[in-house]
């Protein structure tokens, strides 16, 4: 593999300075309540798009494994998932951060916030799993295995459960207009979109860099 | 990897031997009528505490109970399918039968085990404590399909963390984060029926528990065969 400047790195810089730009530069819609805070729907929402590709990506690369075994490919899923952990983290936070300037507390047992805890609570797990092997090609299967299962799990936990739930504060949920009707104007989606990618691609950027470093220390 | 799955059942799993293996499950377990026993009195017993505690409880803390007890007690059932099994009998099984056949079989008993253990929990939760239930079929039947559900993907974990150093931790991690879709179903059904809606409100939720059960099962059949083969 090259390990040269790649378009998607200069394609993520690009779409991040953008991002960063006009994120805090650009107009935005003055809504009651919301007011500023409504830029961080450029770094919050990203944040959670990035999680479910970058993880769908880690299960991707376990089911490669389980086909072809391989050091590298379990490297690239592990670092894979572990990067995905990062944005669940920095997606938790940044709601929470959010959650107390419009909705006023950091935590209000919504639904997207408890799927999403437990969703890094599955991951978590993955990784304390692969820290009880002693044997590496054991552990490479096995944590494969349990990857694909987590991967499976979290499809229902994200996409159905939250929108089941009858009380939610998130736009979209629980009788809340989505943030597509009206609060989301031409201007921000030319924004929003962007920064979706430049995010993920950010992500995948990270990872490679890690799974460099670990294959270095391959013996 | 669908394809070479798909073809590696239909070569090998029989109906015969299948059922060969769910007999032999039985046997087995009832060989070792202690470790049946024990699952049995933990239910008893976690019943009997809660019910010295709270005496009296209001539904939803019923339901709290019930399902807390249950996971605990489910937990423990499954987690014996592979965690106590010694290597040299999982050799045997692997050089007799195929991973398929074996998966079901020990998926079948514990299935039927969940459901003797939440009927169990029921009938003492209602002498001890009292019961607040007012739809019973739609609860049993709510339970009856999260129990499939936790059933499968406990067996999975099972496989999964029997291979591991610190097999009862990892149980235990392993299998609360994922068993917790299953369980918000299954909680708000049994709420639903606690209170004695009617049926059709909660068809969306019962559908979603069985979508998510034959995709915890499907996910279980393709993936233990590489967990079986050392």
């Amino acid at each position: 593999m090259k390990n040269g400047l790649h378009w998607y790195k200069i394609a993520a810089i690009v779409l991040l300075l953008l991002t960063c730009w006009f994120g805090f530069m650009g107009q935005v819609p003055r809504l009651v309540v919301l007011n500023e805070s409504i830029r961080n729907l450029y770094f919050h929402v990203p944040m959670w798009f990035g999680m479910v590709v970058i993880l769908g990506a880690s299960a991707i690369h376990s089911i490669r494994y389980l086909s072809k075994p391989d050091a590298v490919t379990d490297i690239k899923a592990e670092e894979t998932a572990k990067t995905g952990l990062l944005f669940g983290v920095l997606g938790l936070a940044t709601g929470a951060i959010w959650a107390q300037y419009t909705w006023g507390t950091w935590w209000s047992s919504d639904p997207k916030q408890n799927t999403s805890a437990i969703a890094l609570l599955i991951y978590l797990a993955y990784l304390v799993l692969r820290g009880s092997f002693r044997e590496d090609q054991q552990r490479a299967r096995v944590a494969a295995v349990y990857n694909i299962f987590a991967f499976a799990c979290l499809i229902p936990l994200l996409f159905i459960l939250p929108r089941l739930a009858s009380d939610s504060l998130h736009p979209g949920n629980g009788g809340n207009p989505g943030f597509g009707g009206y609060d989301l104007d031409a201007q921000m989606r030319m924004i929003f979109y962007p920064a979706i990618l430049g995010w993920i691609l950010l992500g995948f950027w990270i990872t490679e860099l890690r799974v460099r470093v670990k294959k270095l220390q391959l013996p | 990897m669908l394809t070479k799955a798909v073809n590696f059942v239909s070569k090998s799993a029989s109906l015969k031997q299948y059922l060969l293996l769910v007999q032999h499950e039985f046997t087995a377990e009832w060989r070792q009528r202690n470790a049946l026993g024990g699952v049995l009195l933990y239910v008893i017993s976690t019943v009997f505490v809660a019910y010295l505690t709270f005496k009296r409880v209001d539904p939803l803390t019923w339901i709290a109970l019930y399902w807390i007890i249950l996971l605990f007690a489910s937990v423990n059932a499954v987690a014996k399918s592979f965690i106590q099994n010694s290597p040299g009998r999982m050799l045997y099984y692997y050089t007799m039968a195929n991973p398929i056949s074996i998966l079901l079989a020990k998926l079948t008993y514990n299935i039927l085990l969940l459901w003797i253990i939440q009927w169990i929990a029921f009938v003492v939760m209602r002498v001890l404590v009292g019961q607040p239930v007012q739809d019973v079929f739609m609860f049993l039947l709510s339970g009856a399909l999260a129990a499939i559900g936790i059933a499968a993907s406990g067996t999975l974990i099972s496989a999964i963390s029997h291979k591991a150093t610190n097999q009862n931790t990892l149980m235990a991690i392993l299998s609360f984060p994922v068993l917790l879709p299953i369980l918000t179903l299954e909680i708000k059904l049994s709420k639903n029926a606690l209170d004695g809606l009617d049926r059709f409100v909660s068809y969306d939720e019962l559908w979603s528990l069985a979508a998510v059960d034959v995709l915890v099962i499907g996910v279980a059949l393709l993936l233990f065969p590489y967990l079986w083969k050392e």
